[in-house]
């Protein structure tokens, strides 16, 4: 009898090929969020997977906080040159200048509740039905609630409560005028998954990801670089330390851990090792309980 | 990359994967359950940890509630249930688990069957006070019925029934008379626990010497899982046609989908359903390169030996044995909206990846799941009924029975006008 069995990456990547072909299907406009994370980054390696030999039949959404990291911006570049593909942005700075968004004062502002608005404005712009998001499950508790395609009213919120039973691999992306859908192709793997299959693939990664040195300053327990958005405040003392990234969010609330992985066998003996989710040094879901809770009903990705 | 990529050395390379979904009555510490599997197998992080801790101690609970780490919603939080289906995910060095975590409560039996839908193994919570109840033989018929072959029945709250071995037998004894009923379920385990204190759910437990068997993880690690996918009837539902237009690939006309069944290489003779039509498979292409064969659940794609019409919808099978294609379905389906169904109304049905309109021709019976009696003098199908109907459906469908292969015997009912997934349907 033959081995007819797969790994659960291998399964992992059939699934997730085999949604994204589906939104492709089933959706007029969609359109690919591209952050420049290790999320999205898979995302469009595994959408280039799904399409291959043809060209991805979406474009890529950057929403641009206007707080980069350059190499954040310099590897989105180089992949749409080397993907060949569409990349829209969705600038919150221009969101501001047209007064769409008023920026958030006080000491701890951040951009990231613009974005929400940014990004709806730019779908209704844009006509696009279906968002490809990279979001998992495993990251935080109201996601794992989540469908693989997340049905949104006309006002881009998402109702937890009324969710659209998804069953075998069926997806309904039936809707009504105005509303659209987002999609998450990477619901069902981790982080660790993620990371072994980056691995696997040999997908390179912004350098970002690896340990570097930086100047840092230590925020309510959270490591931030200092850049030309993030500089220390009173009492605040510039450090050298050795850094990497788990995530890649605008760079004034993105912590940063101490590592010395530099290459991505480090990272994964890290991960496993890991005592802290990987959202755990994001300021913006320490705000309370249900932070990602609240801002997904509103229309965050 | 080869097909068969069992050959890495790395062991997480390597691991397997098993989807379960828990199911039990409000109050039968599921979440609790799920929360010792998470806290005890080291898949909780120190900052969740840390959360519920403030959590509980805000709440003024005594321990820490280990239920906090599933219950995501804010309004599950303050009521203390669960409501939606949720998925949590962790690993040992033997396998990775998908549990589907759904709830108990009586409303939300749709969320049950959605788990079930994708799951391998059912683990049933029985209150070891209270013994089989109506929900308990209600789960194990929705778990019989989305053919989930194998079940655990653990026996909970096993400490506030002084650890009593009568207690775990007689609840064993009542089950499986239950369960002779239900042919789908290949094997039942039995399992004494506590979720609260631990006991057999990782760690072995001390306190019950007359349970010789496993322990839930390590069941739950080493249950052999017959092939689940159907590696016999060659399906693949064509999901998207690729055309690059490139100089590079200027005639390269590719079928992409998800193999639902079955083995396909290159070479073989293939026939187009519903057409009819015949061809060889030239190619079997992926990024990676071109593959060998290509079975149940890849993602591939493949080029043919001739120009066919083939679009989304349709069916590349082989002729020895092919699907039913027809516009008359007989099914099982469960109902999942709040209104009950318009007999007359006007549905889609989706079915792999093919769509089309469909009426209702008649209403067979509906099921009392308590006792598995047909109910005749009521056709009604209200939320969380579950019953059997004929459908019609404007365009032919291509199908096996359910009880054959999932993924070629199941699909939803869509209302036409809101658009709504209203029931959820198992081809006889």
């Amino acid at each position: 009898m033959p081995d007819y069995t797969l790994t659960h990456l291998k399964q992992l990547e059939s699934e997730a090929i085999f949604v994204l072909r589906e939104t492709a299907a089933q959706f007029e406009r969609p359109v690919l969020m591209f952050s420049g994370g290790k999320d999205s980054i898979l995302m469009t390696y595994l959408a280039k997977k799904a399409f291959w030999p043809a060209k991805l039949p979406f474009p890529l959404l950057h929403v641009d906080t206007g707080h980069n990291f350059p190499e954040t911006i310099e590897y989105r570049d180089r992949l749409v040159e080397d993907t060949g593909a569409n990349l829209v942005v969705a600038s919150v700075q221009k969101a501001i200048d047209e007064g769409r968004v008023v920026e958030e004062k006080g000491p701890n502002a951040s951009r990231n509740a613009l974005q929400i608005q940014t990004l709806l404005d730019c779908l209704e712009e844009g006509q696009y039905d279906a968002a490809l998001g990279g979001g998992r499950r495993d990251e935080e508790k109201a996601r794992a609630k989540e469908r693989f395609f997340s049905h949104r009213d006309e006002f881009g919120q998402w109702d937890p409560k009324n969710q659209r039973p998804e069953l075998w691999n069926i997806f309904n992306g039936k809707m009504g005028i105005g509303e659209h859908f987002r999609v998450f192709p990477l619901s069902n793997w981790t982080e660790m998954d993620v990371w072994q299959y980056i691995k696997l693939e040999e997908i390179e990664l912004p350098s970002l990801y690896y340990s570097h040195e930086r100047d840092v300053v230590i925020r309510n327990g959270v490591i931030l670089a200092v850049s030309e958005f993030v500089q220390p405040r009173e009492g605040e003392a510039v450090e050298k330390k050795l850094i990497r990234f788990r995530t890649m969010g605008d760079a004034t609330i993105t912590g940063a851990v101490e590592s010395t992985a530099s290459a991505i066998d480090g990272i994964i003996e890290e991960v496993a090792a890991a005592r802290e989710t990987e959202r755990g040094n994001r300021a913006d879901d320490k705000r309370s309980e249900s932070a990602m809770e609240d801002r997904k009903k509103q229309g965050y990705f | 990359m080869t097909t068969r990529s069992k050959s890495s050395t790395d062991g997480y390379l390597d691991m397997g994967l098993l989807r379960f979904t828990t199911a039990g009555s409000v109050d039968d510490g599921k979440s609790t359950l799920i929360g010792r599997l998470l806290y005890d197998s080291k898949a909780i992080f120190e900052d969740q940890l840390e959360a519920i801790e403030s959590t509980s101690k805000q709440r003024g609970d005594e321990n820490v509630n280990l239920a906090l780490l599933t219950d995501g919603l804010r309004a599950e939080r303050e009521q203390g249930i669960t409501i939606d289906v949720a998925y949590r995910y962790f690993a040992t060095p033997r396998r990775k688990f998908i549990i589907a975590d759904t709830p108990g409560h009586i409303q939300y039996t749709r969320n049950m069957v959605t788990g079930a839908s994708t799951a391998n193994l059912a683990i049933i919570l029985v209150d070891a006070r209270k013994g089989v109840i109506e929900q308990t033989c209600r789960h194990a018929f929705i778990a019989n019925l989305l053919r989930i072959q194998h079940v655990v029945i653990a026996i909970n709250k096993m400490d506030l029934v002084d650890w009593s071995e009568d207690a775990f037998i007689n609840i064993r004894e009542e089950f499986t008379r239950f369960a002779s009923r239900l042919d789908n379920i290949v094997e039942v385990s039995f399992i004494p626990i506590s979720a609260l204190v631990g006991d057999n759910v990782v760690d072995k437990s001390t306190n019950m010497p007359w349970y010789q068997g496993p322990t839930l993880l390590y069941h739950l690690e080493t249950v052999y899982m017959g092939p689940d996918e159907n590696h016999v009837d060659a399906r693949f539902p064509v999901q998207w046609v690729i055309r690059p237009h490139s100089d590079e690939f200027h005639d390269f006309r590719g079928y992409a989908g998800r193999v639902a069944g079955g083995v396909f290489k290159p070479g073989d003779e293939i026939v187009i359903m519903p057409s009819g039509f015949n061809a060889k498979i030239k190619a079997i292409h992926t990024m990676a390169g071109e593959l060998e064969e290509a079975f149940a659940p890849l993602s591939v794609t493949f080029t043919l030996d001739r120009e066919i019409d083939i679009s989304r919808g349709d069916m590349i099978v082989k002729s020895n044995r092919p699907p039913k294609c027809d516009q008359d379905l007989e099914a099982m389906i469960c109902w999942f909206s709040e209104k009950p169904m318009n007999s007359k109304g006007k549905f889609f049905v989706r079915h792999t990846t093919k769509e089309t309109k469909a009426l209702v021709r008649d209403i067979k019976y509906k099921v009392d799941i308590n006792t598995l009696h047909k109910i005749e003098d009521d056709l009604e199908f209200k939320l969380n009924d579950i019953g059997r109907i004929s459908l019609r459906t404007a365009a032919p469908v291509c199908y096996d029975s359910y009880s054959k292969n999932r993924a070629t015997g199941s699909f939803v009912l869509i209302d036409a006008f809101t658009n709504e997934t209203v029931a959820a349907g198992m081809i006889i």
